[in-house]
């Protein structure tokens, strides 16, 4: 049983039980992966599965064998960090940096949905083929990563600077 | 959590006939409300059969109507263009619950079995009559914002949380099942039941039965619908009421036909049939939706947090758009 | 803070009278308070790229050889005994190493509470799992260690308890019947009246008297509480969440009978505190069963286990009343009420202290009392008592503006005092009414119609609200910081402090730089670990203004002895510290810039390889003398929709007044930070305890609705940055004046547009259809 971590074949030698956030954190020493409720209500174990994101702390381990999973320690490319990464630091998109890594990986694949024109709930015209990344659109769509500090502008900011093609 | 077998399924079949196996076998899908209850020892399972390899398909057909497969992801059956076109409300209700991270995990049949968010039931210090059947229920006379108005009983007073089901409801669903006894149909509607005095029995699933395919009826209008969800903050929070409804207005001004389902309000998704039939030739104006409203709503009963929803609800379905 | 005061305060103001000091009148000011560079320049994060990464190690992240993990089980009942404990079942699932409960923990001391000694730092003073007596619904009754974690839960859910119930005061209703005044509030007087305010009241041309209610709140912190434990010999290290290091250590220290050297606790990064991340019982229970095992211990919080664990803010029902003469300015100013508190903690919610210090009246009455509850021990939650007491202060200001036709910013105006109502004392710097200015003039409040539903798009009436914000300055005494500069140009700044994302060691890095005159990247800043210089806890928005005392005073040391080892053959031979300055990585004269020498050229001629100093800040009198606070103005614009009551707040604006800022990117996030928890706190939170059972029924951020990105518009802040001359560097700690006034802003604003008075909080829609 093995899976594909930030593109390393990993062994899976797990409990059933064992969340993929867990089995992250705790096995693997991916600590980059936060735990904020342990039931899919804060968004801050957000990692990306085959480029989608999930909720790792509902997800059980062994359901993801074969998957390749990407999380914040596998955004950095050849040691310089993801240009999101840079607009978090430049736009003060974090204060304790807990929900950090979510954020990331959550928007991450967020931008790449709106690249696939999926909806979201404040779609006007869910007939049209196109999806776009204006405020509404992005804070809905972001709305399952809660930051208790209070960093939403800049992160919004920070993710409207990288993916947007007109400002949000 | 309880230690469990961890088995998968590459066909209904199969699946069935694993968890048919086992003492206490269940079913995972995305596993977005499962494991959470899992881990409040809500549910107990030994075994669970992993039915996510199962039909993803969605299959437009010719008629019109549209055939979805149980392990079809909230966001793949939400972003599906013939769902999108011809029947928007279900799109919407669907985009309406969770997260984006949490619609890439759940399923269509997970969702359609989702249980309860009534706190009461988390709660093992709670007396709770769908958890432990006849110990009484610590909602009725607390906290109970969220609680049903139509069709409760002494017994229970939850509501069921899904988004999608309130479309599915007013789209007249068939939900296909196999089960140890074979393959039956059975519409959305008829799924989930009225708590009564079992509200541990929450569908009409016979042991073992699983969802292989949700069937959308074909519906000429039903392109002309949305679903407008009321709650407590702006985005991801669970409904406190929500409306599915599609219009077929006439070139007279009169409703030819409709479709009204209500979220948030009762133990199953409330299919609304008084307002539909007090709707149908009539015109469509503030004043007659108002009182198709209100005659749907003439057996609602609040409790102490949720008599508002009362109001509400009438006034919102007065604004189809 | 009342530690500060309890012990202190009759000591300071007899000492004030002769004792001379940087911050009081006479005193030369500190160049750094006015003096540009990079103090004040948004610097970004110097932990930036770590957290960006998920580098930054929290408390629960820290790897141990041989770690067994706890999970916990909890009472469900508010009070009575343990009945029956079965425990064998767990004792023999799989992977279980111990399951400790009252009959086998080791035996310990209560937590001294906090305020009870200057390093008291524990959030009640029960004993922790010492007996079969249970005081809240949710105390730990027992601790299952394990192999794993999977095998540490399981083995929890196979515990049975039975109880014997007593009677319990679970209903605030109840509660308040008996409400009595607490002993003081953080050293202040529970209540203060001159003049007959009543009377005045009566007499008043224009009046208002209202109840307003707040529910409890939690602080839900994304990272959940945690800590991992080791024990080597009779030396306990903590890694954990804290905003407290060294508190914590002493404290646990007296519960397992230790010295405080032999506990090391470390919290380099906190995943978010707002008050929260404190002394509670999981800390302890993880050492001592940790003790028991003889393995490190992991101890991580569920969420819910958080909520029951880890006490909010309390509830409190409160009345404003004032009374208006004609010309506007106030006969009457009252402001009473009772917070729900426990027996055994310290933290009344010192909701009146904005009404002692905001606004000028003839007569002022205000007096708060606490009743006394069964229920998990509230503590601080950011701005405790002002966010909540501004919630119900500023919008009886409003009412009273409505009453009297006038402009609410218009009515501030007229009241604004000249000195400290209650102490008499000058203010130290107080430009409230050049807040409103600003911030009504980038809001655009004059194009706000007084008149409620006056404007409206489609479903939805808009409207406007102000409201004034404030909080107190603090500073604490006892820290010390300690500089190490090296031959190669570094400096090392040591204080046991604490960064929970406010922007700690980034601020101080700029100010050290600053202050030694050397580049940003040449100095490092070391926080978070007890075993450093003892520094200031993380509270009362006190840290930056205290550490930014012990950093001078630390300079100051240094200066004294760079000129001590530059001797006679230094340009600098014969200068005295007030003559010098630093500059360019060295010190020079400072009316003859090029009389200099570098550091590495005093420490090379030495023959030094580095040179350390360490010294205290001094007793934070300035506060005594004078009246010391924040204040700002906040604008909020509110949609609220007519068919529905769905609220949406459009647009937000804090215009503040807190002395200098110090770095505008980080302290823009901190108002934000601020404001926005106050959203929260205005709209959409609330913690539901059944007043049956005593229980909290939404211990989840499911149901407890903290905003999110969707609930949250731009927000713009401003600020008029004003240094305190006052103040170390003239600025103040802000990392809670941004919540205070948001409730009553939105609530404000919510009245406006709708025509609705909501005087309970939050504001729900179902309050407003």
């Amino acid at each position: 049983m093995h899976c594909t971590i930030n593109g390393n074949r990993t062994e899976m030698v797990i409990d059933p039980r064992t969340s993929l956030l867990d089995f992250l954190r705790d096995h693997l020493g991916l600590t980059g992966t936060k735990k904020g409720c342990n039931q899919g209500a804060c968004g801050a174990c957000t990692v990306l599965v085959d480029g989608e994101r999930i909720n790792a702390c509902l997800a059980f381990a062994v359901q993801y064998q074969g998957r390749s999973i990407t999380t914040v320690e596998g955004l950095s490319r050849g040691g310089a960090l993801h240009p999101l990464q840079q607009a978090f630091i430049k736009h003060d998109g974090f204060q304790c940096g807990y929900c950090t890594p979510g954020q990331l990986c959550s928007a991450i694949a967020m931008a790449n949905e709106i690249e696939r024109g999926i909806p979201s709930f404040v779609t006007k015209n869910l007939s049209t083929e196109t999806a776009l990344l204006d405020h509404d659109e992005l804070r809905e769509r972001m709305s399952g990563n809660l930051c208790r500090c209070g960093a939403y502008n800049g992160i919004v900011e920070a993710i409207s600077e990288t993916f947007a093609k007109e400002p949000a | 959590m309880n230690p469990f077998d961890y088995l998968q399924a590459d066909n209904a079949s199969n699946a069935v006939k694993l968890a048919s196996a086992a003492a206490a076998g269940k079913y995972l899908g995305g596993g977005t409300n499962l494991v959470d209850l899992m881990r409040e020892t809500v549910e107990r399972p030994d075994t669970l059969v992993d039915v996510t390899d199962l039909s993803r398909r969605i299959e437009a057909r010719p008629d019109g109507s549209v055939m979805i497969g149980a392990a079809v992801k909230n966001t793949a059956l939400a972003a599906d263009r013939t769902v999108r076109r011809n029947f928007p409300l279900l799109s919407r209700a669907i985009l309406a619950g969770a997260s984006g991270q949490i619609r890439n995990m759940a399923t269509v049949g997970g969702n359609i079995l989702q249980r309860t968010r009534c706190t009461y039931f988390y709660d093992e210090a709670s007396r709770c009559n769908k958890r432990d059947p006849g110990r009484g229920c610590d909602a009725i006379d607390g906290f109970n914002r969220y609680h049903a108005i139509l069709g409760a009983s002494p017994s229970c007073v939850a509501t069921h949380p899904s988004d999608m089901c309130v479309a599915l409801a007013a789209l007249d669903a068939i939900v296909h099942l196999e089960g140890p006894e074979g393959v039956r149909m059975l519409k959305l509607v008829d799924l989930h039941r009225l708590p009564g005095g079992r509200p541990d029995i929450e569908t009409e699933l016979r042991p073992h039965e699983l969802i292989t395919d949700v069937e959308l009826p074909a519906l000429s209008f039903a392109a002309r619908s949305t679903y407008r969800k009321v709650r407590d903050r702006a985005s991801y929070a669970f409904a406190l009421v929500s409306v599915a409804a599609a219009l077929d207005l006439g070139d007279d001004g009169n409703v030819k036909d409709v479709r009204v389902a209500l979220g948030g309000v009762a133990h199953k998704p409330w299919r609304a049939l008084k307002m539909e039939a007090a709707l149908r030739g009539r015109a469509a104006t503030e004043v007659n939706f108002r009182a198709a409203a209100e005659g749907e709503l003439s057996d609602a009963a609040g409790l102490r947090d949720n008599a508002f929803n009362r109001t509400r609800q009438a006034d919102d379905r007065c604004r189809p758009r | 803070m009342s530690v500060l005061k309890d012990t202190a305060q009759k000591a300071l103001q007899t000492a004030i009278s002769f004792v001379p000091d940087r911050w009081l009148p006479g005193a030369e000011p500190d160049p750094m308070r006015t003096k540009h560079g990079l103090i004040g320049a948004p610097v970004s994060r110097v932990d930036g790229p770590l957290k960006v990464e998920g580098k930054a190690r929290f408390a629960a992240e820290v790897p141990y050889e041989n770690m067994a993990y706890a999970a916990l089980a909890c009472s469900t009942i508010s009070r009575g005994r343990i009945a029956a404990l079965e425990t064998a079942k767990a004792e023999a699932a799989p992977g279980v190493l111990l399951v400790m409960t009252y009959r086998n923990a080791p035996r310990m001391a209560p937590p001294p509470v906090m305020n009870s000694a200057p390093k008291a730092a524990g959030a009640s003073d029960l004993p922790v799992m010492q007996d079969a007596d249970i005081h809240w619904n949710g105390e730990p009754v027992a601790l299952v260690l394990a192999e794993t974690q999977e095998q540490a839960d399981y083995a929890k859910s196979l515990i049975r308890v039975t109880y014997d119930l007593e009677p319990a005061i679970t209903s605030f209703d109840v509660a308040k019947t008996r409400a009595h005044p607490p002993e003081n509030i953080l050293g202040e007087p529970s209540s203060i009246e001159f003049g007959d305010a009543e009377a005045a009241l009566n007499g008043a041309a224009h009046r208002v008297d209202l109840m307003y209610r707040t529910p409890r709140y939690n602080h839900n912190a994304i990272e959940l509480h945690a800590a991992t434990v080791a024990w080597e010999g009779d030396k306990l290290t903590i890694h954990d969440a804290t905003q407290m290091v060294n508190s914590t250590a002493w404290t646990v220290a007296q519960v397992f009978g230790l010295k405080e050297e032999q506990v090391r606790v470390l919290s380099p990064y906190v995943g978010g505190g707002f008050g929260g991340k404190c002394l509670w019982n999981h800390q302890i229970l993880a050492a001592a069963a940790s003790k028991l095992a003889g393995r490190p211990v992991r101890i991580a919080l569920s969420r819910e286990e958080v909520f029951r664990i880890v006490g909010g803010r309390t509830t409190t029902e409160q009345r404003v009343a004032i009374g208006a003469k004609p010309d506007g300015t106030l006969a009457a100013l009252i402001h009473t009420g009772v917070a729900a508190m426990t027996t055994h903690n310290s933290c009344p919610e010192q909701f009146t202290f904005p009404a002692r210090h905001l606004y000028a009246a003839d007569t002022l009455k205000v007096a708060q009392d606490v009743a006394d509850m069964d229920m998990v021990a509230n503590t601080f939650m950011r701005a405790p008592g002002e966010s909540i007491g501004t919630f119900a202060l500023e919008c009886a200001v409003d009412e009273l503006a409505e009453t009297m036709q006038l402009d609410p910013i218009e009515l501030r105006r007229r009241i604004e005092p000249e000195k400290d109502p209650t102490t008499g004392h000058a203010f130290s710097s107080r430009n409230l009414i050049e807040a409103y200015r600003r911030g009504a003039e980038k809001f655009g409040w004059d194009k706000r119609d007084p008149t409620p539903r006056a404007r409206r798009k489609g479903e939805w009436l808009i409207g406007m609200g102000c409201a004034t914000a404030t909080y107190p300055y603090y500073r604490m005494p006892g820290g010390a910081a300690r500089i190490r500069l090296t031959r190669e140009g570094r400096a090392i700044v040591s204080t046991a402090v604490h960064e929970m994302g406010m922007g700690t060691s980034t601020v101080q890095q700029q100010h050290v730089a600053a202050r030694l005159g050397m580049s940003f990247d040449a100095v490092t800043f070391e926080y978070g670990d007890s075993t450093l210089p003892a520094g200031s806890m993380a509270g009362g928005s006190s840290q930056t203004a205290s550490i930014s005392a012990t950093i001078i005073a630390a300079t100051e040391a240094l200066t004294k002895e760079l000129l001590k080892l530059a001797g006679n053959d230094s340009p600098l031979a014969g200068l005295k510290p007030d003559q010098v300055e630093a500059r360019n990585g060295g010190l020079c004269k400072r009316d003859e810039p090029d009389r200099f020498e570098s550091y590495a050229s005093i420490l090379g001629r030495s023959q030094r390889q580095e040179v350390t100093c360490e010294a205290s800040g001094p007793l934070p009198l300035e506060a005594q003398k004078y009246s010391m606070h924040s204040y700002g103005a906040q604008f909020c614009e509110m949609r609220v929709n007519m068919v529905t009551g769905e609220t949406r707040v459009s647009r937000f604006l804090g215009s503040f007044d807190t002395g200098r800022i110090l770095n505008s990117m980080t302290a823009t996030s901190q108002f934000k930070g601020g404001i926005i928890m106050g959203l929260g706190l205005a709209l959409t939170e609330e913690t539901n305890f059944d007043a049956r059972f005593g229980r909290i029924m939404n211990p989840s951020l499911a149901e407890y609705h903290v905003p999110v990105h969707m609930d949250v518009p731009r927000i713009d802040v401003i600020w008029n940055d004003i240094p305190d001359p006052h103040s170390p560097l003239g600025a103040h700690g802000i990392g809670e004046i941004g919540i205070t006034g948001v409730g009553a802003a939105v609530a404000n604003a919510v009245y406006n547009a709708t025509g609705k008075r909501v005087r309970e909080l939050p504001i729900t829609l179902d309050k407003l259809l």
